[in-house]
């Protein structure tokens, strides 16, 4: 009994053995290239990262030194000026200071924050991962089990409790931030190991007497990377979105580390009264990073995930 | 189908007792259970008479089952702040995040699968692309921020709806309900929305997934071959299958919902218990919050549970599995 | 072939699809014909463009895929080109399908009298009593036991043979004049295919229905088929009376087709089998398609060669076909 062909819209095309011209690399960025908006986003990006990382210099005040600021500039709209002729470019808060400063600083620790839980979350989760698809059996059963058990709630809920019990601070914030997304990553890494142990090349690898690290390296790391960079834009993006909204709500970054959510915070009580520009830029820049990483994000998932065109 | 609801519900129990050991251990280990118990405004007389009742002095494990027992009959404590029942004070606040929640679930709902439907059947129209495109706006929007924004707008440029608060209710077998009048509907709407928008990006793009997927299928094919109408192909056939898997996240979403709304009734000062739980963590008012927590898990085993039923009724093959099991 | 009572007149169709790697030729330039009562076959490996033809005939053809030349005259109507409202009121009606996979056929989530009903309803001002009980009637006529109840299920709790005869059940709801089988019988069981090809044979003759029977497999056609055309590469490569092709068979192909038939071969010599394989239709080679693998091809063979009529009623693409006498 045969099954031929499912009666598809596209009659069976015979696979062709065609020699690769390009190495994957070059063809991973010709792919991506070919979405203008997703690079665009990207420049924008690398934009912001820019701004972050260099936040002192390229800010007009040091919003957080006191002595730079003056409270008689407080809640100045704007394009107004302080009384030395310093231009307010996007207005004052309500201490007097520049809202554009005091955005370029919040750049800086929301994404400082998000990046670091992020990257020691993607180390930890990918460990677990790994041990997980190593061992097999019950260890992995037990180890996945957790993972769905923490992934069928809510992130908020989970920071929420965390920062109950454990109270402020940016230690404690970034646990927070670590615990909600550790588990994406070993889910992640421990499908794609799984995946890739079962393939014939790793057994092949290992009648080649391979050292194991070798085979780590140089086999495996390549095929689970795809999946962990498109995992681990959008949890940077969620990072950096679940710790302003911590902090909007008053149980994330302390006030001397003001990051973009607090900047929010401070401009809730005004918007009653009109002055919209404390809470509105803030919140401009943080949707703008937001958007940027997603729509880079989107792309890369497109662009590694169809395996049709090996 | 017993068996699965048997195999579920044990299930779930344990993921309750799980989630009390955490919280007791939080509470009792990591956290000084006497700062977290016992108002920190005692003297040191009242203090040691307070460990007493408390049973603090006892070994942790009996410390654990008297929890338990005074759970299960309702008793987290008194709240430092309002010296209540925290329990009482809970469960006084939920129908009005069950509201907000339901609705904002329904809002999702009844915009986000037309729109993904849409998107699903004509992915390359510029009306899809632009569905698309607005999605990812829909999740990379702070919510706290979009609610600060709409009132801005709505309430104070443009004057048309009521900033903050919750509306008239009515009170209907013991519930207070406020979307039944016309000034409460004024004050749901916002938090409503604001809260739905995360979920409505969600569903459209499930939508158009499951749209694309089941479009390509055997049985599409088979039912244009009948001669069917276009539009039953797709509301009939297509539809019924893009349903369950939706149906089943969204169902698991409304946990999702009751949880974020301590953002939106935060913003939006809505009297649900969401507000409640960061007042009380900003107060240090400890029994409202274990309490807010034990509660909120269960609400949420129970709502997956629920879900899971629910699915299996859907799913007539699902059905079937299980019997054979 | 006699043009007197046909059903379907297909000329010179051809259907593309227009992929990003290139132009895919699914059916090149294919015509037969199909007269009331008769029931053709269509033969030809997998990817040979055979069930495209059937979904271009029904419009079914979707996108990256487009009907771009040709005639499909259906009791004199051109159906190319037809609009859609007319075309629906045609399919399930005058011109039915039978599908390959019982499997996915059938909606899932959807009960099989639901599906019925819907079928009958779509194209007749029925009650839906009314609809139920024909339902009912012909899941009997067709041979299912306990009618009644069978169509309270669900297609998952039916096997693949019953599946498939619901699936001819509907085919035949409107007695209509043509009905296109796309290789119905491939995935059932061998015994269940025997089944289900003389139930469809015997409904064919009681109501003069044209039959179009899409298979590989040449033993079927045998005892079923009144015509036959060989597909190959999305052409047409022979065609006439069932008997005398598959006797004598003219073209290398469909000689190379009945001699890989088990029954065919003698006892302990080896399988002869057609080296190569088919071709992708995304790079055909140039002149006949057939040309690698054809144990008479030479030079002339890089040329396209064009259907002649070497014999009354027979037809053979072929600039070396195996004439009288020649092995």
């Amino acid at each position: 009994m045969s099954v031929t062909s499912k009666t598809e819209t596209i009659p069976e095309l015979m696979p062709e053995v065609v020699l690769e011209a390009e190495t994957s690399l070059q063809r991973f960025v010709s792919d991506f290239i070919e979405n203008k908006v997703a690079v665009g986003a990207l420049i924008v990006f690398i934009g912001i990262v820019f701004v972050a990382i260099f936040a002192p210099l390229l800010s007009p005040q040091n919003p957080y030194d006191l002595a730079e600021i003056d409270i008689i500039d407080g809640r100045l709209p704007p394009g107004s000026e302080s009384l030395s002729g310093k231009p307010f470019l996007l207005g004052t808060d309500d201490q007097g200071r520049d809202m554009l400063s005091a955005i370029f600083y919040g750049l800086r620790t929301s994404l400082g924050v998000g990046a670091m839980s992020g990257f020691i979350a993607l180390c930890l989760g990918a460990c677990i991962g790994l041990t997980a698809a190593y061992f097999g059996g019950r260890v992995d059963t037990l180890i996945m089990r957790l993972v769905d058990l923490q992934l069928s709630f809510p992130a908020i809920l989970i920071a929420l409790m965390l920062l109950a019990i454990l109270g402020k601070g940016v230690d404690k914030i970034i646990i927070a931030l670590i615990a909600v997304q550790w588990a994406y990553y070993a889910r992640t890494v421990r499908g794609s190991a799984l995946v890739e142990r079962s393939k014939d090349y790793i057994e092949a690898a290992h009648c080649l007497a391979f050292s194991n690290r070798r085979i780590v390296f140089r086999h495996l790391m390549p095929n689970v990377l795809p999946p962990l960079i498109v995992v681990g834009t959008v949890q940077v993006a969620h990072a950096i979105l679940l710790e302003s909204t911590l902090s909007f709500l008053g149980i994330g970054l302390p006030v001397t580390k003001p990051s973009l959510g607090l900047l929010i915070a401070n401009g809730f009580e005004y918007m009653l009264s009109g002055k919209y520009w404390i809470s509105f830029f803030p919140g401009v820049a943080l949707l703008i990073t937001i958007v940027s990483i997603n729509l880079v994000g989107d792309q890369l998932r497109d662009v590694l995930n169809p395996r049709l065109r090996r | 189908m017993s068996v699965f609801i048997i195999r579920r519900l044990l299930q779930s129990s344990m993921v309750i007792v799980a989630m009390s050991l955490i919280v007791f251990f939080g509470v009792n280990v990591i956290g000084n259970p006497v700062d977290i118990l016992i108002n920190p405004e005692f003297d040191q007389e009242e203090l040691e008479r307070a460990i007493k009742a408390l049973g603090l002095d006892l070994p942790l494990w009996q410390q654990y089952l008297v929890f338990i027992k005074n759970a299960l009959q309702g008793d987290f404590g008194k709240s430092f702040v309002f010296g209540q029942s925290a329990l009482k004070l809970i469960i006084q606040r939920i129908p009005a995040t069950l509201e907000l929640a339901f609705t904002a679930l329904i809002m999702s709902i009844i915009i986000g699968i037309p729109l993904g439907l849409f998107a699903g059947l004509k992915p390359d129209s510029p009306v899809s692309k632009t569905i698309m495109g607005g999605s990812i706006l829909g999740f990379s929007l702070p919510t706290f921020w979009v609610g600060i924004m709409m009132i801005m707008v709505f309430a104070v440029m443009l004057g048309v709806l009521p900033s903050t608060g919750r509306g008239q209710t009515v009170t209907i077998m013991g519930l207070e309900i406020s979307f039944l009048t016309w000034d409460g509907l004024k004050h749901l709407l916002m938090p409503a929305i604001n809260l739905a928008l995360l979920k409505i990006s969600l569903v459209i793009r499930l939508t158009r997934a499951g749209t694309r997927e089941v479009v390509l299928q055997d049985y599409v094919k088979f039912a244009r071959a009948k001669g069917l109408s276009t539009r039953r192909v797709i509301l009939v056939h297509v539809l019924k299958n893009i349903l369950i898997p939706v149906v089943t996240v969204i169902g698991l979403e409304l946990g999702n919902l009751i949880a974020f709304s301590v953002v939106t009734e935060t913003v939006f000062a809505w009297p649900g218990m969401g507000k409640l739980i960061i007042d009380s963590i900003l107060s240090l008012d400890r029994p409202i919050i274990v309490a807010y927590l034990m509660i909120i898990v269960f609400m949420f085993v129970t709502i997956n549970l629920v879900v899971d039923i629910l699915y299996s009724v859907l799913d007539p093959r699902v059905r079937l599995q299980d019997v054979k099991a | 072939m006699a043009e007197g009572n046909s059903t379907l007149a297909v000329k010179d169709l051809k259907t593309y699809f227009f992929t990003k790697a290139g132009v895919v030729k699914a059916v090149d330039g294919v015509s037969f014909n199909v007269n009331q009562g008769q029931v053709m076959g269509l033969v030809g490996e997998s990817g040979c463009g055979k069930s495209v033809t059937g979904f271009s005939i029904l419009g079914l053809v979707d996108s990256p895929g487009q009907v771009i030349n040709g005639r499909i005259l259906f009791k004199g109507e051109d159906l190319v080109g037809l609009p859609e409202p007319r075309m629906q009121r045609l399919r399930g009606n005058r011109i039915a399908m039978i599908f390959q996979d019982p499997m996915m056929t059938l909606n899932p989530v959807l009960r099989i009298d639901t599906q019925m009903i819907e079928a009958i309803r779509t194209h007749e001002k029925v009650s839906r009593d009314q609809a139920w009980r024909r339902s009912r009637d012909t899941l009997g006529r067709i041979g299912i036991p306990s009618p009644e109840e069978r169509l309270k299920a669900y297609p998952h709790q039916f096997s693949g043979g019953m599946r498939q005869r619901v699936s001819i059940a509907i085919a035949l709801l409107h007695k209509p004049d043509l009905i296109i089988a796309d290789e119905p019988t491939t995935a059932l069981d061998v015994t269940i295919q025997g089944q289900i090809l003389y139930e469809v044979q015997k409904l064919c003759r009681e109501t003069s229905t044209a039959l179009i029977w899409i298979t590989h497999d040449l033993t079927v056609i045998a005892g079923l088929a009144d015509t036959v055309c060989v597909m190959y590469a999305g052409k047409i490569v022979e065609s006439g009376d069932v008997d005398p092709v598959l006797d004598e068979p003219l073209h290398p192909y469909t000689r190379g087709l009945i001699g890989s038939v088990p029954s065919h071969s003698r006892r302990g010599q080896p399988l002869p089998q057609i080296p190569g394989m088919t071709p992708p239709l995304l790079n055909l080679p140039d002149g006949c398609a057939f040309r690698p693998r054809c144990p008479r091809a030479d030079d002339a063979c890089m040329q396209m060669p064009d259907i002649t009529s070497l014999l009354p009623e027979r037809e053979v693409r072929c600039f070396h076909p195996h004439l009288q006498g020649a092995s």
